[in-house]
């Protein structure tokens, strides 16, 4: 989506109705950022509708960027907030070889998923026990979803995107496009200033 | 959904370090065409951490993760990276040498004179701030103008080429005292 550098467009102010309908819409994506929403998106403060190019719409609080959006497709989390709410999302994991491939901008593809370095939901026996067995959910995750992606060796996310195939399906197909267009570490999104 | 841990959902949000040289958190600076200038910057800002990102254990545990020939292929692409950002950084202080700031002095009617500054944006700076701090240095009007044939200048009111002149080259460090030259408007010639 952000392979080029952008500039953000018009900026106006979200009427007041429009934010709390946002709210709603973004616990209701991700329950698991209801104890945080307050921080996120304080109510008395007024958040601001960036325009972007193709018909991105980017949502920020400030200079701070929240949830961006193309057309009516689901609200997407800026990668500084899924930094520093990492667990409240759907996440996998990619292994280490397809890291660079994902910061070029290409599309992530299921064997970075599928391979040992990978993770994808209940198939967290891998590395043995622990905390880290539930990271990745007990639920398989459908297309259309919004996930997360994380990368072997690294603690932060580097790309969160919409999925273009099941988990369930990646287990067994083992090839194919997973996530296409989503917003990257180093993207134009992410060096975008808004001051 | 239910299943958050007690405390969790009270814990607040992680702060991240961002490399002040190419923005990517630190851990992802390899990928990367600027890894040793990102180096750099880490142990001297976070030193801790670039102990854990760039010891001898850290680098040999990222490459056992990978097949010699991705191992291969991945350095071969970091290489090609490199050279890319090297040669736009080649580029981009090319440009800057060449880049003029021009100062002139323009006759508005019987002696009353303004100043166009044009040629700051080469250098990476804000005409709006820059205006704005012509005006308070100098209290006068300071504006930023579209310039005809295109592109934009900074008119300040009065004849203040030489003020201008030493306060460009004293504050900004980036412009050379040889890029900045002072010119006459040539419409009319000075009256002698
Ligand atoms: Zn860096």
């Amino acid at each position: 989506m952000f392979k080029k550098d952008i500039s953000p467009g018009a900026k106006s102010k979200v009427k007041s109705s429009v934010q709390r309908a946002i709210r709603t819409k973004i616990t209701e994506t991700y329950p698991l950022l209801v104890p945080h929403i307050d921080e996120i998106l304080p109510k008395k403060e007024q958040l601001d509708l960036v325009k972007l190019p193709d018909r991105v719409s980017l949502y920020a609080l400030g200079s701070t960027p929240l949830f961006w959006q193309h057309m009516d497709d689901p609200l997407l989390p800026h990668l500084t907030l899924v930094h520093k709410y990492p667990t409240c999302f759907p996440l996998l994991r990619i292994d280490r070889g397809a890291i660079r491939f994902v910061l070029s901008g290409a599309s992530l593809m299921a064997p970075g998923l599928t391979s040992p370095g990978g993770r994808l939901p209940k198939q967290n026996d891998k590395d043995g026990v622990g905390p880290e067995e539930y990271r990745y959910g007990n639920e398989e995750l459908d297309e259309g979803e919004v996930v997360v992606i994380e990368a072997e060796g690294k603690e932060n996310a580097c790309l969160v995107g919409v999925l273009r195939m099941g988990t369930k399906e990646m287990k067994e197909k083992k090839k194919g496009v997973v996530v296409e267009g989503g917003h990257y570490l180093g993207d134009g999104l992410w060096k975008m200033g808004l001051d | 959904m239910a299943d958050v841990a007690d405390g969790a959902s009270a814990s607040p949000a992680k702060q991240v370090i961002y490399c002040g040289i190419c923005s990517l958190p630190p851990e992802y600076c390899e990928f990367g065409g600027t890894t040793k200038k990102c180096e750099e910057w880490l142990q001297k800002n976070h030193p801790a951490m670039h102990e854990r990102l760039y010891s001898q254990d850290a680098i040999e545990a990222n490459l056992s993760t990978l097949s010699l020939d991705a191992q291969k292929r991945a350095a071969k692409d970091a290489e090609k990276k490199a050279a890319k950002a090297a040669s736009a950084a080649a580029k981009e202080e090319e440009r800057k040498a060449s880049s003029k700031v021009i100062i002139k002095r323009v006759e508005r009617n019987k002696r009353k004179y303004v100043t166009e500054v044009s040629g700051l944006e080469a250098f990476d700076l804000d005409l709006k701030k820059v205006a704005k701090d012509f005006g308070k240095k100098f209290a006068t009007g300071s504006s930023v103008t579209k310039v005809p044939g295109g592109g934009e200048a900074i008119t300040v009111q009065g004849d203040l080429s030489d003020d201008i002149y030493d306060y460009v080259t004293e504050n900004y460090e980036q412009i050379p005292e040889d890029n900045v030259e002072c010119v006459e408007d040539k419409k009319k010639k000075p009256a002698s």
